[in-house]
């Protein structure tokens, strides 16, 4: 069976964090997410692809490389932006650290919360990719009910 | 992004419709400030979440601005209307420990 995929570029603008969003959700209907789950995708999306718009090429315009798939059962999302990385991740990954004023420092902690996976891979002045997984939940939550035992 | 603002007293209700992200949140940061500037007597900020559709970390952190702006004269912040999934960011974000969360503007007003 091929697995599906999508992958698309646009350029670091704000008004494409809601076309983001849009797509992904689109794509993760795919799964059966509830709508809860599809929510929490959402905002996982919009603050991987805001980082990307608010801090990769310091104020100038660049490429968002936006891939998605779905592998045994768990959407993948990965957020590529090829600006100027980040020196140091642990940091950023600290709740209250925002290098802009107003931002409260919480997007990593919204996109950790809400995934069941999040990796962030960066190097200086090349780019940073975040990856995110996360599989429904519906199916195996329910008592012993599996998802194959509803075919 | 639509907001609609209308003052109560001291209060400010600001009514918002659509999503408030990093591309609409200057509009609201734009929006309320400009009520703040000119209307010396608000004191207090009611948001009207009913019709919102999406909030990220960038439309929490406007609120947050405006919030911390009003609560150096001693204002509050509360919001009504507010949906489950909304409620879960608040919650996460820290932000339910600042904010009043109302069934709907009369008690918000009745509080405040």
């Amino acid at each position: 069976m091929v697995k599906n995929y999508l992958k698309m570029e646009f350029p670091s603008l704000p008004q494409n964090v809601g076309q983001a969003r849009l797509i992904v959700a689109s794509f993760a209907a795919q799964l059966e997410f509830t709508l809860a789950e599809i929510e929490e995708i959402r905002v996982a999306t919009s603050e991987a692809v805001s980082n990307c718009v608010i801090h990769a090429y310091s104020g100038q315009t660049g490429i968002i490389r936006l891939e998605l798939e779905i592998e045994d059962d768990f959407l993948v999302i990965r957020v590529i932006d090829f600006g100027k990385g980040i020196e140091d991740i642990e940091q950023a990954k600290q709740a209250t650290f925002s290098t802009e004023p107003e931002r409260m420092g919480l997007g990593l902690v919204f996109m950790e919360s809400f995934m069941d996976q999040m990796e962030l891979k960066s190097s200086p002045s090349q780019g940073t990719m975040v990856v995110m997984k996360k599989r429904p939940e519906r199916g195996f939550a329910d008592a012993g009910v599996s998802r194959n035992s509803k075919e | 992004m639509n907001i609609e603002t209308e003052r109560i007293g001291a209060n400010l209700i600001v009514k918002l419709e659509g999503e408030l992200d990093l591309e609409t949140s200057p509009l609201f940061r734009q929006v309320v400030d400009e009520q703040l500037n000119h209307y010396d007597s608000i004191r207090h900020l009611i948001l009207d979440l009913k019709q919102v559709r999406f909030i990220d970390s960038s439309g929490l952190g406007v609120i947050l601005g405006r919030f911390r702006r009003l609560s150096q004269s001693g204002g509050r912040l509360s919001a009504i209307n507010v949906s489950d999934p909304l409620r879960r960011l608040l919650q996460l974000s820290g932000l339910l420990k600042i904010m009043d969360i109302h069934e709907d503007r009369r008690h918000a007003l009745g509080e405040l």
